[in-house]
């Protein structure tokens, strides 16, 4: 669906050329969730503005349903444009308007008429559950509902690929993930291709069947979610992944534990897929003479299966607690034995 | 009426009033329509935007700024030839047009281009991923998302064009300035320069409260 082939941005600037995107090279499938995560400056906005020709690149090619549209210009790219739809993080949308007009808008430029485009408007307004808002003018609208107009307007022309530009990043928690079941749902139900640019894992755990992550300019890591958190690579990619495996209070907890337990092994434990609903410490109890105590757990939903961890501390003799973390190893679970520094 | 105006003709003041009406609404109409014109172009042809072209906005910006700085009685006598080219003739409302238009459609052209720079960039960009082709950001984003902005600054500018009819009719052009210099000042009748002051005053008034409550109408944000 979406082809991106050593792509190359570069921005003249005062201090010289600033490399937004250097090298990038992606292939997205149709129907894929495809989740690019990156701090801000990383060259991730500047990369799926190029999907829609916002953009274009200093090197490269991006063919997105078949069109190249690093080449394509004037009226060919409008009708591109018309099959890959954008959202944004500060929805974008016309004040003058009602709901119902601004999701209209996308139908009048692509020349819907009249009661097929009431029609189509009233579908739109079901399918992202405004029903009885459509009059209402956006500054009468939570954020959350903006972000559902923008969503019914990005639909509105049955597109191919739907890009979210940090949609979510204004939305409070709650809102986000109402938000991100929507665009779930989409994608099930009409087969979307969506490409998405976020800085929070929790986007990306929640949604993405894949994920990049970008450091200045550069895709550092790809792969399928759970195998990114299962295994993550770089250093920047463990930091998101710390953002929802572990909160923030993680770190201090674990090391006032281990000043407190002094034999002994504090030992994380990583679950993934089906091994997260097996009884892997009831078993570790009946199979060693070990104390086990748990410390903290959490269980994430990713879009290709459970992802957990768990942090425990064993006591007993020194021989016992080995043979207990090989035990554990043997489970097809990660471990890791957490040390102090 | 008449003990306390013994010098106000009312048949006349009715016809002054009617002449600045007519040379306010035209010059307004008209300089509406070119100052739009004028003030999307300086902002189309600006930094970053759509027809992003440096030549034509210097050019446009340094026209617009020239006769927003000239004295409006001076614009009057500068445009003479221009105006008796035009119409044949420099008495009249109707030779007051052009001064008036050429003075107050500059002014206007730089509220125009405020008004649409308001406007936040996202809601083009979201256009322009749309597909939508320029002529369609211009007519659909452009000026309904900077309506209020452009009424209430017409309105400001019809203030101003009320104003700018009194100047020309002190150079023969008719209207309430005209009646107001020629009777009051010249033949020393105050009463007609009061009346006719009163009148313009009301006109202000009208057009200030009909701007604001078109705006207000208008502005949904």
């Amino acid at each position: 669906m979406i082809s991106i082939k050593n792509v190359r941005k570069i921005f003249p600037t005062k201090q010289g050329q600033l490399k937004a995107v250097d090298d990038v090279n992606l292939e997205i499938q149709d129907g894929e969730i495809f989740g690019v995560i990156g701090y801000s400056g990383a060259g991730k906005s500047t990369l799926i503005r190029m999907l829609n020709g916002l953009e274009l690149p200093s090197e490269g090619s991006v063919t997105v349903a078949g069109r190249e549209i690093s080449k394509i210009k004037g009226s060919e790219l409008r009708k591109a444009r018309q099959e890959i739809s954008m959202i944004f993080q500060h929805f974008n949308l016309l004040w003058s308007r009602t709901v119902s007009e601004n999701i209209a808008f996308p139908l009048e430029i692509a020349g819907v008429k009249g009661p097929q485009r009431k029609k189509r408007v009233d579908e739109l307004i079901k399918l992202v559950g405004l029903e009885g808002r459509e009059n209402a003018y956006p500054s009468q609208l939570s954020g959350g509902q903006k972000q559902r107009v923008g969503i019914a307007r990005a639909l509105a022309n049955s597109p191919k690929v739907l890009l979210c530009d940090e949609a979510t990043s204004a939305l409070d928690p709650q809102t986000t993930d109402s938000i991100l079941d929507l665009l779930v749902d989409i994608n099930k139900r009409l087969g979307l291709t969506i490409v998405l640019i976020t800085h929070e894992m929790h986007v990306i755990r929640k949604i993405s069947h894949r994920v990049a992550v970008m450091e200045s300019g550069k895709v550092v890591e790809m792969g399928p979610v759970l195998d990114v958190f299962r295994n993550p690579q770089q250093p920047i990619t463990k930091r998101f992944v710390q953002q929802v495996t572990e909160p923030e209070e993680t770190k201090e907890t674990l090391e006032h534990l281990l000043e407190r337990f002094v034999s002994g092994k504090i030992v994380q434990l990583t679950f993934i897929g089906d091994s997260a609903e097996q009884p892997v410490i009831t078993n570790l109890i009946r199979h060693s003479n070990v104390n086990v105590n748990i410390l903290q757990g959490k269980i994430s939903q990713t879009q290709n299966g459970s992802y957990g961890t768990l942090f425990i501390h064993i006591d007993g003799e020194d021989e016992e607690v080995d043979k207990a973390v090989d035990f554990i190893r043997s489970q097809q679970v990660g471990v890791e034995v957490v040390t102090n520094g | 009426m008449d003990k306390y105006f013994p010098n106000v003709d009312w048949l006349i003041m009715w016809d002054a009033t009617k002449q600045t009406l007519y040379m306010t609404g035209i010059s307004v109409l008209a300089t509406f329509v070119l100052g739009i014109i004028l003030g999307m172009l300086l902002f189309l042809t600006g930094k970053d935007n759509l027809w992003e072209n440096k030549p034509v906005n210097t050019v446009i910006g340094a026209v617009v700024n020239i006769f927003r700085s000239i004295p409006f009685i001076i614009l009057i006598v500068l445009l003479i030839p221009f105006t008796t080219l035009l119409l044949g003739t420099m008495i009249g409302e109707k030779a007051a047009l052009p001064a008036l238009i050429v003075g107050a459609a500059p002014f206007y052209a730089r509220m125009v281009e405020i008004g649409l720079r308001e406007i936040d960039k996202g809601v083009i960009e979201a256009a322009k991923s749309m597909g939508a082709s320029t002529g369609t950001i211009i007519w659909k984003v452009l000026l309904p998302e900077s309506m209020p902005a452009l009424i209430s600054g017409i309105t400001v500018t019809a203030i101003a064009l009320v104003g700018y009819t009194a100047m020309a009719g002190a150079i023969g052009a008719g209207g309430l300035g005209n009646l107001a210099y020629n009777y009051g000042f010249q033949r020393n009748q105050n009463d007609v320069t009061l009346i006719a002051t009163v009148i313009i005053l009301i006109i202000v008034f009208v057009i200030q409260f009909i701007g604001d409550f078109i705006t207000s109408k208008l502005d949904k944000r």
